[in-house]
């Protein structure tokens, strides 16, 4: 008679978020960046009819990075969510929060139950009247909900990308300013070789503030040409700046080290009510350096130092946000 | 909730499924379906309950007209003064509903989500026909409340964006759909609003000719019909207009749904009975 083998929880919570790490960083990130007039949402894909970006509701969009189909399934479950709560309430009760908290739950339970979890990273942005009432949830395989201000980079190399953000992100700034910003981070991962920007290789999207009704709106054709056209000197300037986010990683290493802080500022009292074995664990259980997953061990550094910044909703604040690879957190934190 | 119905719910929003919401409401939520929910009413109940009155709706060139009364009644009571019964369906079309108003409103709201959910899921608008086809099969399910006496109708006009031209759907409450041709008129005060309409409605008219002849019809069938509001001119209260053309759907400020209505008020202070047709046509031509 066999025996099954005993596999530990902890190893197999390991096991699947190692994973799910994996399916995601092999796809290209996105980018989702706030301007005066709305909020903007890039990503490489050549695709007109597989959307990465989609209309949720009135105010809010979603935009994800991943395997396409399964987060096809949750861009139509956050529509049927939205649209559900809009009928059976009114449409000015459709936030962005309820429908990260719905998302955070539902990754939750599939992470935690399913033998396979989602490869998934999603946002969720709502626009609002003003910018400082602007939304935008980051929300991981997991199910964790990062609470993101400004800017936000999702997807395989998000670290980088939000490197690069970093550095060029101003509050306030046009259209114009926040594409090339979104380009030039988005450039930041092509690691080499040169990130298309034609208009035919980026999916580009607003929530516009200033409409009513449904905000949201596709920039393509013509209009986004001409927005790139205005971008295009962009790119030579980006590259250096890709080049900078090479040399820059010991820089995003420090960011690292400076997270703790914050984040222990921000989610105490969440991170202290999750149990810390698993995190624990993920700190120690960190892998060895290879030169091609050097964002991802970095960020595992960056865990590591940054425990207690399991916070289900950190701070938001840049030094708070944290990396891609947070999959303890959400399995208990969001509990 | 317990725990087993909250993952039944999880399951219905993340099941494939279709791209229609009412669809989806029927596995998640049937509850909230517009209808009786199975409870049984008796006729005289329905019968006092608020129901909206009269609705025209007219073609022009290059779009549609659709125009509301402002009155609900209940039995022989005035029980609002100023609903309105003419909605915005989605950028290329119009729904005016008459009948019970509770379930008339909510059937409204639930059509316009439907529309707005397909559109969101699919990435492309339904075309004119299959938002008629899916509007036949909202008004169907509530069959079981109509036999009980809980009858409402709706009247759909939108502009084909395909053909370029203004289009009107009428519907039983079994979800018979029919296609009308020029112009149409629904509920309580529609006979003589049709009656009117025939008279005034001339093929090719522009979109301020159309408007003017649904305002005469609507006052002719205020004029006969008591349960159809007609403009009220001491507390300012106008029908309500909606227009859709290429450019999508407008409904005309309440200002200049007050001049058309003034005009027509003023008409018939000389004039009781309204503008005089042609009686007799001059052979040969069309009228």
């Amino acid at each position: 008679m066999s025996m099954p083998f005993y596999v530990s929880p902890e190893q197999a919570m390991k096991d699947k978020a190692d994973y799910a790490r994996k399916g995601i960083a092999r796809g290209r990130s996105g980018v989702v960046i706030q301007y005066d007039d709305g909020i903007l949402f890039v990503a490489p894909n050549p695709s007109r009819a597989l959307h990465k970006i989609s209309e949720i509701y009135d105010r809010i969009a979603f935009a994800a990075v991943g395997r396409y189909n399964e987060y096809e399934i949750l861009r139509k479950a956050g529509v049927r969510y939205a649209d559900m709560t809009g009928y059976q309430y009114d449409r000015q009760d459709v936030t962005a929060r309820g429908l990260a908290n719905w998302y955070a739950q539902t990754l939750g339970t599939i992470f935690t139950d399913s033998p396979k979890p989602f490869e998934v990273e999603i946002v969720v942005a709502e626009v609002a009247e003003a910018p400082a009432e602007d939304q935008i949830y980051r929300i991981t395989f997991d199910g964790s909900v990062n609470d993101e201000h400004g800017f936000v980079a999702m997807g395989g190399q998000a670290e980088k990308i939000t490197t690069v953000l970093k550095e060029h992100y101003a509050e306030g700034t046009t259209l114009q300013a926040a594409l090339t910003t979104a380009i030039a981070g988005l450039a930041a991962q092509a690691n080499g070789d040169r990130l298309e920007i034609t208009a035919s290789q980026l999916e580009v999207a607003v929530l516009d503030r200033a409409r009513v009704h449904r905000t949201f709106r596709r920039l393509t054709g013509s209009r986004l040409e001409s927005l790139l056209a205005e971008v295009a000197p962009g790119p030579g300037t980006a590259k250096p700046g890709g080049g900078q986010g090479g040399t820059a990683e010991p820089g995003a290493g420090q960011g690292g080290t400076a997270e703790p802080g914050a984040g222990q500022a921000a989610g105490g009292p969440a991170g202290a009510a999750a149990p810390a074995t698993p995190r624990q664990r993920k700190g120690s259980g960190s892998v060895p350096p290879t030169g091609d997953k050097g964002s991802d061990t970095e960020a595992g550094g960056a865990k590591a130092g940054g425990t207690e910044a399991g916070g289900t909703e950190a701070g938001g604040t840049e030094p708070g946000r944290d990396n891609p690879e947070s999959p303890d957190r959400g399995g208990s934190g969001s509990r | 909730m317990s725990d087993s119905s909250a993952r039944l719910l999880a399951a219905a929003y993340l099941s494939v499924g279709t791209s229609s919401f009412t669809e989806f409401l029927t596995t998640a939520a049937p509850e909230l379906l517009p209808g009786t929910g199975g409870m049984s009413v008796s006729g005289s109940a329905a019968r006092d309950l608020p129901h909206g009155t009269t609705i025209v709706a007219a073609t022009f060139s290059g779009g549609v007209v659709m125009a509301g009364d402002r009155r609900a009644t209940a039995g022989n009571m005035i029980s609002q003064r100023d609903i309105e019964k003419v909605f915005r369906s989605d950028e290329y079309s119009c729904i005016g509903i008459s009948g019970v108003a509770g379930i008339g409103l909510e059937l409204v709201r639930l059509f316009q989500v439907e529309l707005e959910h397909y559109e969101k899921l699919e990435g492309r608008a339904l075309s004119l026909e299959g938002k008629a086809n899916r509007l036949a099969g909202i008004v169907r399910a509530n069959l079981g409340g109509a036999m009980q006496g809980l009858v409402v109708v709706p009247i759909f006009a939108g502009y084909d964006t395909d053909e370029g031209i203004g289009r009107i759907f009428n519907y039983d409450v079994a979800g018979g759909r029919y296609e009308e041709h020029r112009f149409h008129s629904i509920g309580s005060g529609s006979v003589f609003a049709r009656g009117s309409l025939k008279k005034l409605y001339s093929d090719g008219m522009d979109a301020s000719d159309a408007i003017l002849a649904c305002m005469q019809a609507l006052y002719d069938a205020a004029d006969d019909d008591s349960a159809t509001g007609g403009p009220d001119v001491s507390r300012r209260i106008y029908p309500v207009v909606a227009t859709v053309t290429a450019d999508g759907y407008q409904r005309l400020s309440d200002q200049d749904a007050a001049s058309a209505a003034q005009a027509v008020i003023e008409g018939r202070m000389t004039d009781p009975d309204g503008p005089l047709a042609v009686l007799r046509q001059p052979s040969g031509a069309s009228q």
